[in-house]
């Protein structure tokens, strides 16, 4: 049997008095590939921050590698290190060289050698062909490049698990590509165990293993990948699907 | 208008110059040290003494620098606390700058994009390395605009100094002018001397805030 590498249990969110996530069940195994699809406002993000304590809830019981997550900060701070995320803005942050936003977690948080961690990131930066821009500012980069490096600053962690909430949602469509591939290889090379909320249809269809259908907080299917595009179990997710197609 | 009266006054005028400068030199390192420290425990939140700061802040900025001086010039002496003049006029203007910075690095702080913050607790930092790394370099270069302008404004109120006696340059002004009652000369020579000073300065603060906005962080 595979490991199980995340379990989400009747999860329950409100803000306020507003229920915003229903009864959310699913778990991932190692090496899966997971993605959240649903129209906008359908919870997927919301549903993601929750995973790595960036939004609280209200019940239910997040397991993470065996253990029952305890959702206060400190533990949340231990955790995020197994868990990495990448979001939307791409928020490298302005003040340092691409290098030192690489190993800034990676030396104060894990508090590794400071070489060490240098030539793990350049390593890493080969790998999404950026070498040259070690020494960069992020405002020097596009936004495809910088989303590039955003993902290499999560994986510099270490991470069993990556999030990735809707990460080329706000790039051009030409760096679009970029990112994907990266995205893909992580999947195919390193087997990297991933949650991604994307648009990105045809994406989604070549690197998901499952799909979870989300729409206003609740789950409507929880399908194999292939089959999800295919033959979708719900009328829903067929229109969904249908309207996504031009 | 008579230039042997204007000549005769600089020697004067000079001396409260220097007071007038030095004067704000220290009240402005003060209100610095003052505003750095206030707006690192409201950040921060340390428990009752951010709501007292809190208070401190309002105080201070909303009564005016001249009630301020009066209180510790007339009122403290009779509770006991005795200062002189020159040392009424510096802690005045420190209580008052003090609050003026604090809001003026607050400012910056909090404009430090939510996200910034998200990608970084996200990488698992604490909320103390989040700040050292990523909220404070980043909240120094926005505030620098809002401290400059009080840097400018702190100068223009040690004039206010004049009330309590300190022969800084607007005391200085008043009094030849109260002695010898020709005030179109002293008043030009004492417009002339602050803006000396404050046309100068507010050229090199232009500079750096347009240094710090496109300099920094790679340009």
């Amino acid at each position: 049997m595979t490991e199980e590498i995340l379990k989400v249990a009747h999860l329950n969110k409100f803000y306020g008095k507003r229920q915003v996530l229903f009864d959310i069940n699913f778990d991932l195994k190692k090496g899966e590939v997971l993605a959240l699809l649903g129209p906008s406002g359908s919870g997927k993000s919301t549903t993601i921050r929750t995973l790595n304590g960036l939004e609280d809830f209200q019940s239910g019981q997040i397991t993470f590698e065996g253990q029952n997550v305890i959702p206060d900060e400190k533990h949340w701070q231990e955790l995020r290190q197994k868990i990495g995320m990448v979001f939307q803005s791409y928020d490298l942050f302005p003040n340092m060289t691409v290098l030192e936003n690489i190993v800034l977690a990676p030396t104060k948080v894990q508090h590794r050698e400071q070489k060490e961690a240098e030539a793990e990131a350049k390593k890493l930066l080969a790998m999404v062909g950026l070498s040259d821009y070690a020494q960069s500012y992020p405002r020097q980069l596009s936004g495809g490049q910088k989303q590039r490096i955003a993902i290499v600053r999560a994986l510099a962690m270490h991470p069993d698990l990556m999030l990735f909430d809707e990460v080329t949602a706000s790039l051009d469509p030409e760096m679009v590509r970029g990112v994907l591939e990266i995205i893909k290889k992580l999947s195919d090379e390193e087997d990297m165990t991933m949650l991604i909320v994307t648009h990105e249809m045809n994406f989604a269809a070549q690197i998901a293993d499952r799909v979870l259908f989300l729409e206003d907080g609740h789950i409507l299917e929880d399908t194999p990948g292939q089959q999800f595009f295919k033959q979708p179990q719900t009328e829903r997710a067929q229109k969904f699907l249908e309207s996504m197609d031009f | 208008m008579s230039w042997t009266i204007i000549q005769q006054s600089l020697p004067e005028f000079a001396k409260g110059f220097r007071l007038t400068l030095w004067l704000s030199l220290v009240g402005i390192l003060g209100a610095m040290v003052v505003g750095i420290i206030v707006s690192l425990v409201r950040y921060f939140k340390v428990p009752y003494l951010a709501g007292i700061l809190g208070a401190y802040v309002e105080l201070a900025r909303n009564t005016p620098l001249l009630i301020q001086l009066f209180f510790l010039y007339y009122a403290f002496p009779v509770i006991g606390w005795k200062m002189s003049a020159a040392t009424c006029g510096i802690v005045g203007l420190i209580f008052l700058g003090g609050a003026y910075m604090a809001e003026g690095f607050s400012g910056g702080f909090n404009g430090v994009a939510k996200t910034q913050l998200e990608s970084g607790r996200a990488l698992g930092m604490s909320r103390w390395q989040l700040a050292r790394y990523v909220v404070f370099p980043q909240g120094f270069a926005l505030s620098v605009p809002a401290l400059a302008a009080n840097v400018i404004f702190l100068i223009k109120e040690t004039s206010i100094f004049s009330v309590i006696a300190i022969p800084e340059l607007t005391n200085t002004a008043l009094d030849l002018i109260g002695l010898y009652y020709r005030s179109n000369e002293y008043l030009f020579v004492l417009v002339i001397a602050y803006a000396i000073i404050l046309i100068p300065l507010s050229l090199i603060l232009t500079w750096l805030e347009r240094k710090v906005r496109y300099g920094t962080f790679g340009n």
